[in-house]
């Protein structure tokens, strides 16, 4: 089973996302901003980080430039997940090391095949 | 996403008519375990045109006095379900034998048979643009009028941008527009679109590789007899016929039989001596 870590400060965000993830057979570990995000990579080795934009403490982007310098195992996919949905951000994630980008609203499907692009579904 | 309207099921008398009118058109059947599907495909339309129910709707279709009713009900009965790099792998390879097959510096020529919004040309377009080689002629037709003009607009939800296509790909091919995502000129060029019956239309040309995914199931058995016929006849010597999964000629035509060459699709039975 392949272990999803959520991050995202909006409770809600995560409860639907988890509730779809879990049918796509995902064990999902939840964090709130990016500080909290990275001790989740240290204590359950995420598959894949579905990753939120504007968060407090440390953003998405902070967490992505704090994920290179970290010692983990295998480093995990990153797909933001935001409603940040201008090309300009989209570029500036995906130079940053972002493996792909959901724009939110998102659905199932959304997710599923992102999911399957990064080769974790 | 705004819920379904509710409607009431249509009669009896009235799924008939709306059946036969869908078979005539398209040589698509509305099976009996699909009529819970009438009722929310015609929710929109009925709201649209202000009547109570679908009987109301076959009543107007009956008086003859709007010429356009027929077509816009058998577009709300068509399914248009498709997405970019549906089944990837399955496209990829068909790419590449596409690209093994055809000699260099010539154009291969490429139809999508049942290309709904048009999803699936994109993705062809995409892949063959990215591998440097010759670009193809790509031509993308559908039985709706509707599905059709939206292929050609190029432009896509957020919802339908997302599903399949890679970011990296959307950042080269494609533009925002408000909420919405626009194929670019380059990729949009690469794809020319016509509305086409496969039922009742001539082919339009002989290909290296026809993809007619998705369609066959719909069909009524004689409909799909004649539709394999037709694709067949469609097909270059050496040319690769690609269905939807689980869809299959065995059993239902003699003039094409599953590749040797390249596994999940179909080619033309060679005829005659001649036959290479
Ligand atoms: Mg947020």
């Amino acid at each position: 089973m392949k272990t999803c870590l959520i991050v995202d400060d909006s409770k809600v965000i995560r409860k639907v996302a988890r509730h779809i993830l879990e049918t796509l057979d995902f064990a999902v570990v939840e964090a709130a901003d990016g500080r909290e995000a990275l001790g989740q990579c240290h204590a359950h080795q995420p598959d894949v980080v579905l990753l939120d934009w504007n968060m407090p403490v440390m953003s998405g982007m902070e967490f992505l430039r704090a994920l290179g310098d970290e010692t983990l195992a295998k480093r995990p996919k990153v797909v933001f997940c935001t409603t940040e949905n201008g090309m300009a951000h989209i570029r500036a994630a995906i130079e940053a090391g972002a493996d792909e980008y959901v724009m939110k609203p998102f659905d199932r499907e959304t997710l599923e095949s992102k999911l399957q692009i990064v080769g974790v579904a | 996403m705004s819920s379904a309207v509710r409607t009431q099921p249509p009669s009896a008398g009235a799924t008939t008519v709306l059946s036969a009118l869908l078979e005539a058109r398209t040589g698509q059947q509305l099976a009996a375990n699909r009529t819970w599907r009438l009722e929310a495909a015609l929710g929109p339309l009925l709201a649209e045109l202000a009547l109570p129910h679908a009987d109301a709707l076959v009543a107007r279709l009956l008086d003859g006095q709007d010429h356009r009713i027929g077509d816009r009900i058998v577009d709300v009965l068509l399914n248009h379900e498709t997405s970019f790099f549906r089944d990837a792998g399955v496209i990829e390879s068909a790419v590449e034998a596409v690209r093994a097959a055809v000699p260099l510096g010539t154009r291969p020529r490429i139809w999508c048979a049942a290309c709904a919004t048009g999803q699936e040309p994109l993705s062809l377009a995409m892949l063959f643009a990215e591998d440097g080689g010759t670009a193809p002629d790509i031509l993308a037709t559908d039985v709706s009028a509707s599905a059709i003009a939206r292929a050609r607009s190029g432009s896509y939800s957020q919802f339908e941008i997302q599903r399949g296509l890679p970011i990296r790909r959307m950042m080269r091919w494609f533009e925002s527009d408000g909420g919405d995502w626009i194929a670019n000129k380059a990729l949009l060029s690469a794809v020319s679109y016509r509305r086409h019956n496969l039922a009742t239309d001539p082919v339009p040309g002989r290909y290296d590789l026809i993809l007619c995914r998705n369609v066959l199931f719909y069909l009524t058995p004689v409909v799909r007899q004649i539709v394999l016929e037709r694709l067949a006849q469609a097909l270059k010597p050496g040319a690769l016929l690609l269905l939807g999964a689980g869809e299959t000629v065995i059993g239902q035509s003699e003039l094409l039989r599953p590749s040797t060459a390249h596994r999940g699709f179909y080619e033309r039975v060679a005829t005659g001596a001649a036959g290479l």
